[in-house]
């Protein structure tokens, strides 16, 4: 579904991405674990064309996406979630909710998107008026995640879903997300939380310092004793 | 100081509304390309000078009705807001903020000296006996091309509100402007919404300006009078605040006109000079906060 071939990433002088390639496949939870500053976002970026890769190609249902504008991107269905939420303050969750069917497609069938994402997240249902700058990080988390799924994602990229989230929500979004995924939404996730994004994903690829230095099925990572010295402190 | 009777002063303040309105006009173009696009467009100015010119020279060229002529100056300098930020601010969005600036001022420059050598510097008006005519409320003298400008400037304003807050398209502005990464993520084209953006706020200008020409005079420069006011009203609202805009451009216009009554002449933008100052130094992100909207 989605395949990245050799790809370098440049900020300025500085080099982030080195030679990456990795895959997705439909219906697969793919997940990129490594520590911060890893180029984990840097990845997620290029893909969808807010930065611009030096080298190498990105390719999304059999064709190559690498020159097309970001929201071109989001038009095919490759959606990200961006670290940090990044929804819109000052305005209701609705409104946010509307702005994730902006582009045509998704437009038309806003209401019914609508419903779905009310029966994953039944919180956002009872907060439509409210602002979503004065929602809780947990519930902001939920809008992003909705306001994603509006646009009728193919492929939805999850930046650090679980970042500044209490505990007992952070569990909430993993089983929003599996059931995502269980509707038929193919996810690429990114994830600093090791444990979980493994244990959740089918397959894994480990970031340092800008290179892919391990890759496999999750199951078989989460048992590499270099990932539980590494990664999980076991 | 003059001490000022009670009539002076309900005039006044009668007359600064009314002026407050096209600020508040003004201030709403600059404050809405500031809030989406992060530039201060110094040839914003310039821009009100058109939009001004277009209404005198369609009057007097062919008899158009200075009020009619709306309908021209705002297509107008939509698009030509349009042209602007795609051929000349697209190049320069990811500059330092210095090189922003001095492409708007220079473009300002090119177009106020075109203008001078086109149009020459002489001060011009719009004589039409209509024009000079006025309403009488007790005491109060109400300017009638002043109501006018009140008028539509509220009018427009409301409809651009509406715009903004109830379409797709206006809701794209606003989310670009509050989060710009998050705009991008829900498939929103910023460069086309900064394209908009500054049609919008081109068009908003261009409009005060036709609808100030009926009551001021029209010479290449004049749009520095109206913009350098705005630029007060902006800060003062919250730079990139739609109601921060509305309600400042209508205080900052009491301000002006009520100082002008307490003070001579050359003396009467005193006041909001010294609130402008007093809110950089106490309240920089304005009265009513930065980008709320």
């Amino acid at each position: 579904m989605l395949s990245i071939k050799d790809l370098d990433v440049h900020y300025d002088d500085v080099q982030v991405l080195h030679g990456v390639t990795m895959e997705v496949r439909a219906t697969e939870i793919v997940t990129i674990v490594g520590a911060n500053g890893a180029g984990k976002t840097t990845l997620l970026k290029t893909i969808t064309s807010i930065h611009r890769s030096s080298k190498g190609q990105i390719w999304f249902e059999g064709e190559r996406i690498d020159h097309l504008s970001p929201h071109h991107i989001v038009d095919r269905g490759l959606i990200r979630i961006p670290e940090g939420r990044k929804i819109f303050p000052t305005m209701s969750v609705l409104e946010n909710l509307e702005l994730g069917s902006y582009l045509p497609k998704a437009k038309a069938l806003r209401s019914e998107s609508m419903g779905k994402v009310f029966d994953l997240f039944p919180r956002l249902r009872e907060r439509t008026r409210q602002l979503a700058g004065t929602l809780s990080g947990g519930e902001q988390q939920m809008l992003a995640i909705g306001r994603g799924l509006m646009t009728l994602p193919r492929l939805l990229m999850l930046d650090e879903p679980s970042l500044g989230i209490a505990p007992l929500l952070v569990r909430e979004i993993f089983r929003t997300i599996r059931e995502v995924n269980h509707q038929g939404t193919t996810l690429l996730l990114v994830e600093q939380n090791v444990f979980n994004a493994l244990d959740m994903a089918h397959r894994g690829y480990v970031l340092e310092n800008g290179k892919i230095v391990l890759q496999g099925e999750a199951h078989d990572l989460l048992g590499n004793e270099y990932i539980k010295e590494s990664y999980l402190g076991i | 100081m003059n001490f000022p009777g009670l009539p002076l002063l309900l005039q006044s303040i009668v007359s600064g509304i009314l002026m407050g309105g096209v600020y508040s006009l003004v201030a709403i173009g600059l404050t809405l390309i500031f809030g989406v696009m992060q530039i201060i467009n110094f040839a914003h100015g310039s821009l009100m000078m058109l939009g001004m010119f277009t209404t005198y020279w369609l009057y007097v060229l062919m008899g158009v009705d200075p009020y009619l002529s709306l309908l021209f100056s705002i297509p107008i300098c939509f698009v030509l807001g349009l042209l602007i930020e795609r051929f000349l601010i697209t190049p320069v969005l990811d500059a330092p903020a210095h090189n922003q600036l001095l492409l708007t001022l220079g473009l300002s420059l090119f177009i106020e000296n075109l203008a001078l050598f086109l149009w020459s510097p002489n001060f011009r008006t719009l004589d039409i006996p209509y024009l000079q005519t006025a309403v009488t409320v007790g005491t109060v003298m109400i300017s009638f091309p002043k109501l006018v400008a009140f008028f539509f400037a509220l009018l427009l304003t409301a409809f651009l509100y509406y715009f903004l807050k109830n379409t797709d398209l206006g809701k794209a502005i606003r989310a670009a402007s509050m989060e710009r990464e998050g705009a991008l993520t829900v498939g929103i084209n910023l460069r086309w919404v900064y394209c908009l953006a500054f049609g919008i706020g081109t068009a908003c200008v261009g409009a005060a300006g036709t609808l100030s020409a009926p009551f001021f005079y029209v010479n290449p420069s004049v749009g520095g009078i109206f913009v350098i006011t705005a630029y007060v009203v902006v800060v003062f609202g919250g730079m990139g605040n739609f109601i921060g805009a509305l309600v400042g451009g209508l205080i900052i216009g009491v301000a002006e006109s009520v100082g002008a009554a307490f003070f001579p002449g050359q003396l009467k933008k005193f006041i909001i000079y010294f609130i402008f100052i007093l809110i950089l130094l106490f309240k920089p992100e304005g009265i009513f906060g930065r980008r709320s909207e």
